[in-house]
């Protein structure tokens, strides 16, 4: 780990607060599933949760996110809180997209947080519009565009790379290589499995880092980020990570082993920077249990919130197919 | 022996032309490939090439000549030491079209039906009569204007698109937009349709009001994850968050001999989708009202142009507030006895049909739905309640389409006013053939929409 982080208690317990907060709003998300209440496709983000606190560091309140359908997340690191989450997730008018969207459509106007993108590859061309109408407008923002291993094989990823960097526009490509695209295999997927190294096709700067280690992701974000809204153009950053769960709910896992789950478990984020945390005394088991236990509360709240929800009347059914106006 | 030099078409749709300048002189020796002399058409300026050697013996059209038509002499090449006779009489270049003609829009001022409509439907919209200064130009003008007077009026407002910039569009829309407005506003993108409509859909999401040109719609194809995916679905998705205020405009429908991939009409694939608003105009007027409030509207919005109708002339309003509301239909021209829908070229040949029916004396009510979507339902019911019959003329293909659309109206709505079944003229239901003959075959031709008229008043 770099010094360029400074990590300092409160940041540290931060990130890994973070975490936490995404896998056991995520474990409740799986509870509610098997009891019907929240149904259709849940894309779990269990085991990749270092990647969307690590990049989320590094943005600002002005920046813009682009996510995909396993965007729980990005979602949860960007600050979006969890009671319209978990109303989205159940239907409910008081949900972020007034339960339009669902698990993999999350907006927040609020947050510049621009879906949840259920297309592979979908949400690519966006962020780079996002990116130039920033930029044309006079705002110095950035945007990161999350994107999964699989979608680097659709033509969008390479239409998106060639004009973000033909036209200097400032967008982060966060690849999150969780070494399947669905059941596909990375090596089974790729000509060219340094996924890294695709980058300089465009004559964009490419890193890898490890997409476990939360504190790695945040400094290659924020080095990244730094030269970008310096004006250095977009970046890609491969961040190696990997998917405990199935792909979605209905998953037989007939790709991999069990022994290559667990030994990759084993490495996950919130397990190794914790006990990285307590071993060198930067935090105790007492204080990750109160973040736990904070955490579970915030949950059983956003439930409760959830739970007590209004269902959209069917007069509402055909609002905002169109709009009168932009809004404000 | 001399050999005639005639007036080449540089273009399929290319009719006529503009002997611009002559590069040689009578008299000069030239050689196979040497330049002859530059012609300009209304899409682009061309040289024509010596194609045999010799000495330009004689200039038949003088330079400056407008409307010359295509494989008229234009000059004489002798062989070396040939004399050559002078002709009994110089062919007449073609005297300029009439001036067209042009109903000016009117306010039908018919009510809707009842229930709260579906977002599909359009609402009753009024349209005031337009009674200030005009200005005649061509369709490919007055889409011009409309963009610039929006661009000035809107620093919001940009162009993106294939050749859009340095070649002054692929068929000339654009021209002069970059030097009015520099690079950063009128974009050049690369061969990427997924690409540049994904780019400019994200950045209309983040505040810009882009227009994003397709080359045609054939190559929109490409890109129809993003417009239907993306355009048309975020802002209900994100229940009303995001917004999407962008124009996919160019070319659509079938062109001349450009064979099944290049001539296509997507009227009813856009105008299937909820969330895209879709319009398809034909008069020069048209273009111009209906792409500002396309530029205006919140929504994403697929304006349909079509390649036979840029060069057409028509007075058109020369005033920066003149708006065509989207969703309001255009009684082109008024009769009683058989109803005719039609949209975008397809309005002109309903037009001749008119006339030939009026020679039969079939009335026939022509109505330019200029929209798709949100339809104009209530125009074309009270037109059928008036004439108990009606044809729906599209270039596209039968299955599904607008036509098909409309018989569905007409069932729901107004079918104890029917006095014959819907006739529908549509394109074949084939891929669009590149001969001349099957090519004709295949595209609706006045006469088959004058025969449905009078299948379906049975005359």
């Amino acid at each position: 780990m770099t010094a360029r982080v400074h990590l300092g208690h409160d940041h540290v317990r931060h990130l890994l607060r973070q975490m936490i907060r995404i896998r056991h709003f995520e474990s409740k998300c799986v509870e509610l599933y098997q009891a019907q209440k929240i149904l259709g496709f849940l894309h779990l983000y269990d085991g990749e949760e270092a990647v969307s606190v690590g990049v989320m560091e590094a943005l600002a309140a002005d920046d813009a996110v682009v996510a995909t359908y396993r965007e729980h997340g990005q979602a949860i690191a960007r600050g979006i809180g969890m009671d319209v989450l978990m109303a989205e997730m159940l239907g409910k008018q008081e949900g972020c997209c007034r339960g339009r969207g669902g698990s993999m459509h999350i907006f927040d106007r609020k947050t510049r947080f621009y879906g949840g993108n259920a297309i592979v590859g979908g949400g690519l061309p966006l962020a780079v519009g996002v990116a130039l109408g920033d930029k044309m407008q006079g705002r110095n923002a950035v945007t990161a565009c999350f994107f999964g291993d699989g979608a680097v094989d659709e033509g969008e990823f390479h239409e998106s790379m060639n004009l973000a960097s033909l036209w200097h526009l400032p967008v982060l490509f966060v690849c999150e290589n969780n070494l399947y695209a669905m059941g596909m295999a990375l090596e089974r997927a790729e000509a060219e499995p340094g996924l890294a190294r695709k980058a300089a096709g465009y004559r964009m700067t490419g890193t890898g880092v490890d997409g476990m280690d939360v504190v790695a992701v945040e400094n290659a974000a924020r080095s990244a980020v730094e030269q970008i809204r310096a004006g250095g153009g977009p970046q890609f950053l491969e961040c190696r990570t990997y998917r405990f769960r199935a792909h979605s709910m209905f998953d037989a896992q007939l790709y991999r082993t069990r022994d290559e789950v667990e030994t990759w478990r084993r490495k996950g984020p919130i397990a190794r920077f914790q006990s990285w945390l307590v071993q060198n005394g930067l935090i105790d088991a007492v204080e990750v249990h109160r973040i736990e236990t904070e955490a579970d509360a915030e949950i059983d709240r956003a439930v409760d919130f959830a739970e007590a929800g209004t269902l959209e009347p069917v007069e509402e059914l055909e609002r905002f197919v169109t709009m009168e106006a932009v809004p404000a | 022996m001399s050999s005639e030099v005639l007036m080449p078409a540089l273009s399929p749709t290319m009719t006529e032309g503009k002997i611009a300048r002559w590069v040689k002189s009578e008299g000069d020796s030239v050689r196979a490939g040497d330049v002859l002399a530059e012609i300009e058409t209304d899409k682009a300026t061309m040289e024509v090439e010596a194609v045999d050697e010799g000495i330009l013996a004689r200039i038949v059209i003088p330079e400056g000549t407008d409307h010359v038509a295509v494989n008229t002499p234009i000059a004489v090449i002798a062989a070396n030491g040939e004399e050559v006779p002078e002709p009994a009489a110089r062919p007449a270049a073609k005297p300029p079209p009439p001036e067209p003609r042009r109903e000016p829009p009117r306010d039908t001022g018919r009510a809707g039906n009842g229930a709260a409509p579906p977002a599909s439907v359009a609402l009753p919209i009024s349209e005031p009569e337009y009674a200030g200064k005009t200005v005649t130009q061509t369709v490919r003008e007055a889409l011009r204007d409309a963009i610039a007077e929006e661009m000035r009026r809107d620093a919001d407002v940009l162009l993106i698109g294939e050749e859009v910039a340095e070649y002054q569009g692929a068929y000339k829309v654009s021209q002069g937009l970059l030097q009015e407005f520099g690079a950063r506003r009128v974009i050049d993108t690369p061969i990427t349709e997924h690409g540049f409509a994904g780019l400019g859909i994200g950045a209309a999401m983040a505040g810009l009001k882009p227009i994003v040109e397709f080359m045609t719609f054939n190559f929109a194809m490409q890109a129809m994850d993003q417009l239907i995916n993306s355009a048309a679905k975020t802002r209900y998705m994100s229940g009303g968050q995001m917004s999407c205020p962008i124009v996919f405009r160019g070319p659509n429908g079938i062109a001349a001999r450009v064979a099944a991939q290049h001539s296509q009409c997507y009227a009813s694939w856009y105008a299937h989708v909820p969330g895209l608003k879709v319009v398809a105009p034909y008069t020069g007027a048209d273009h111009k009202g209906l792409l500002k409030s396309a530029i205006r509207d919140p929504n994403p919005v697929v304006f349909l142009e079509h390649e036979l109708v840029y060069g057409e002339s028509f007075a058109v309003p020369d005033d920066p507030e003149f708006l065509v509301p989207i969703g309001k239909a255009r009684i082109a021209r008024a009769g009683d006895q058989v109803t005719i829908t039609a949209f975008s070229r397809m309005v002109k040949l309903a037009l001749e049909a008119a006339d030939e029916l009026a020679k039969a004396g079939i009335s026939a009510e022509i109505v330019d739905l200029r929209s798709l979507r949100p339809f104009d339902i209530a125009t074309v019911v009270a037109s059928v309640k008036k004439t108990n019959r009606i044809v729906s003329v599209e270039e596209g293909w039968p299955f599904a389409g607008i036509g098909a659309e409309i018989a569905a109206i007409v069932m729901e709505q107004c079918f104890d006013w029917l006095d014959a079944p819907l006739r529908r003229v549509s394109g074949k239901d084939v891929p669009l053939p590149y001969a001349a003959n099957l090519e004709r075959l295949a595209t609706p031709q006045v006469d088959d929409i004058v025969a449905a008229a009078r299948e379906v008043a049975y005359r």
